[in-house]
């Protein structure tokens, strides 16, 4: 209980501090936080709606948004486990998504049996293969991760925009995204798999099949790092490379290994993205999920478990964040950036609330 | 065809696209050689972009408009310095929450003050940075259309021997490199390391923001969202292509000028596509920093936070 509460309390002040300051910059811009905030719960986590009925609509688009986010927020713990910083998920994730439409598209006449599985291999592959170049650039050449996966982002979007604009993209289409998948490859919605319980969730809610598998590799992740050897290897290198090297273990094999899990891990955005909502690739899909994954995983201190409650927590942001765009006369939902930015910087400066905490509160210093 | 890409527009229009990534390339040199990680370019770009554009909305100065872009990024790069430095967070991350910041903050001041998230309103003509009228653009219009530039591009310019002066023949600059290198032995020496940690990240906040003003209120004449579009990134590249040398960094803005310039002229003309024109930086850079061309060594302690015993 006691270790519960010490993982929980930096991220728990980090998140309050910047809604503080959220609330401040709110009140800079002419409106009122209070309302704000009340709105941006209401309309994320609120089961029923303004006219007081009841609706799946705040809880399901609220787990939609936090599938990705699940998806990156792991891929960034990974790789932070072994001591890297994976600013590449970005890329990977297009590469990813990219990877299973193509697949939905070039196969179209396989059975959706042998089709679906292939395509989100596909997604898996490719961003495994995407997060694995900076880390055989590391391991081969010692170059720093940081800047090779900030290049490999860029080179990654350019390479499926190519793709997708003289290649996938249906005639005269002018909007940048490549043609349908096949039927067969659409992952159901909760719309389908809760039906036969007699629920009616709406079938417009894109949440879909891809949340449960965000939840089951949570549980395989944190399966993999904290009770196989290859998982050990990782957290070893992570802790303390020289020592690992010392122990036997390759440093430059398990660095290759975790960005490449990384890589796969963001690159299961496609699932979700592709063969659960679009049903095709659509070009600049993303907001910002890789960069957001860095704030999923640091405020879920790189734990699966964490970084679903920190994905949930953005995933809330973003859906309440459109409300709050229509719903204020000064806030736009550009808000839900802000907070999420200063949350990172929060939760990245644990160095000052730990000052004050110990200060305060001396009894917590023995914690540490 | 070849005629319409390559003449001296050409040159002109590669002078006029690197000069932001020369300002920002440098700033990120000041940081990066005290030792502090600047990834953060980007969103500091962004900043003195939105602030150039909208300050010269309230004061129709743009003059105006480029000092407050300055205060701007030094205020940025102080949050910069204060996660990083005092408070010894992760210098990536600090820079990552930085540049989605600066992704968020300007579209919601702008929605706030001007009801358009993403956009500053227009500015006039007359309220957006003058050229320097070096030649008269009717008896000399090639002369003119590659010297005439904005007064960014020769502050721009003029830094570039000003930067390699002050890191190499100063004492500041001296002590700047010695606190990216050996902060240890720095500190024993009596350099406060802290100081010029600070000196070198406000500098290159300051400098970033000069090169969003020159985008905001010297290429074009307003503020819109995102509208470095990765400038922050190139730069960085280009400081790491330039190893982290102020004329290698110049050479290196100049080249990814150049191919963007010609990516610009080849849009829809030539079989290559642009984004693979585009990719040439981010691969360059990598291919560098693997040592494959001319190996890259960043300064030796560069992203570590100094803890003084």
């Amino acid at each position: 209980m006691k270790k519960l509460l010490r993982e929980l309390i930096f991220p728990l002040i980090a998140v309050f501090a910047a809604f503080i300051i959220g609330g401040i910059i709110v009140i800079a811009v002419g409106d009122a936080p209070f309302k704000v905030y009340r709105l941006l719960i209401s309309s994320s986590f609120g089961i029923f709606d303004a006219l007081g009925n009841f609706t799946y609509d705040n809880w399901g688009y609220t787990l939609f948004y936090a599938t990705p986010l699940i998806f990156t927020g792991l891929a960034v713990a990974v790789a932070f486990k072994c001591g890297l910083l994976n600013i590449g998920a970005e890329g990977q994730l297009y590469i990813g998504a990219f990877a299973a439409a193509w697949v939905g598209i070039t196969f179209a006449k396989l059975p959706g049996l042998a089709l679906m599985p292939m395509a989100m291999l596909a997604a898996v592959m490719a961003g495994a293969v995407w997060g694995a170049i900076p880390g055989v650039l590391k391991a081969r050449f010692g170059s720093h991760e940081v800047i090779n996966t900030i290049m490999l982002n860029f080179v990654a979007i350019g390479l499926v925009s190519y793709l997708t604009q003289n290649h996938y993209k249906a005639q005269g289409d002018p909007i940048m995204q490549t043609v349908q998948i096949a039927e067969q490859t659409h992952l159901a919605r909760f719309h389908t798999l809760l039906a036969p319980f007699g629920l009616n969730f709406p079938q417009r809610i894109p949440l879909n099949v891809s949340f449960i598998l965000a939840l089951l590799v949570c549980f395989l992740v944190w399966f993999f790092l904290w009770r196989t050897k290859w998982g050990y290897e990782i957290r070893a290198v992570g802790s303390n490379p020289f020592a690992a090297e010392y122990g036997g273990i390759s440093v430059r094999r398990q660095i290759v290994l975790a960005m490449a899990l990384s890589g796969a891990l963001a690159g299961m955005v496609g699932i979700n993205e592709v063969l659960g909502y679009r049903y095709r690739y659509y070009h600049d899909f993303s907001p910002g999920y890789g960069f957001a994954g860095i704030a999923v995983a640091l405020l879920g201190r790189n734990h699966p478990l964490g970084v679903v409650l920190a994905a949930i927590l953005f995933g809330a942001l973003n859906r309440g964040g459109l409300f709050v765009d229509i719903f204020t006369d000064r806030v736009s939902k550009d808000l839900v950036q802000v907070l999420q930015a200063i949350i990172i910087l929060f939760v990245a400066m644990e160095a000052l609330f730990r000052g004050w905490l110990t200060r305060f509160v001396p009894a917590l210093s023995k914690w540490h | 065809m070849f005629r319409n890409i390559f003449n001296y527009t050409l040159i002109a229009s590669t002078i006029r696209l690197s000069t932001p990534l020369i300002l920002a390339a440098l700033g990120g040199l000041y940081s990066e050689r005290s030792g502090v990680i600047n990834i953060a370019l980007e969103g500091m770009m962004l900043a003195g972009a939105f602030t150039a554009a909208a300050v010269t909305v309230f004061t129709q100065s743009p003059w105006v408009g480029v000092l407050a872009a300055l205060v701007a990024g030094i205020l940025v790069a102080a949050l910069h310095g204060l996660a990083t430095i005092n408070y010894r967070a992760d210098q990536v991350v600090s820079g990552t929450a930085i540049n989605i910041l600066f992704l968020g903050v300007p579209a919601l001041l702008s929605g706030a003050f001007f009801d358009s998230t993403g956009a500053t309103p227009q500015l006039p003509r007359d309220q957006v940075l003058p050229e320097v009228p070096v030649f008269n653009a009717e008896n000399w219009p090639a002369l003119a259309s590659i010297f005439n530039q904005k007064p960014l591009v020769y502050l721009a310019l003029l830094l570039v021997p000003v930067t390699a002066y002050v890191l190499y023949r100063t004492r500041f600059g001296l002590r700047l490199r010695a606190v990216g290198e050996n902060p240890e032995a720095a500190d024993t020496a009596g350099v406060s390391v802290i100081k010029m940690r600070y000196a070198g990240v406000l500098i290159s906040g300051a400098l970033a923001a000069l090169g969003g003003a020159y985008l905001s209120i010297g290429q074009n004449s307003l503020f819109t969202r995102n509208m470095t579009a990765g400038r922050g990134f190139i730069a960085l590249a280009a400081l790491i292509f330039g190893k982290w040398d102020p004329l290698g960094a110049l050479l290196a803005c100049l080249l990814f000028g150049f191919a963007e310039a010609v990516a610009i002229r080849m849009q829809g003309t030539v079989k290559i596509p642009n984004q693979f024109i585009q990719m040439i930086p981010y691969l360059l850079t990598m291919i560098v920093l693997a040592g494959l061309i001319r190996r890259a060594t960043p300064p030796r302690s560069l992203g570590v936070a100094y803890v003084k015993e």
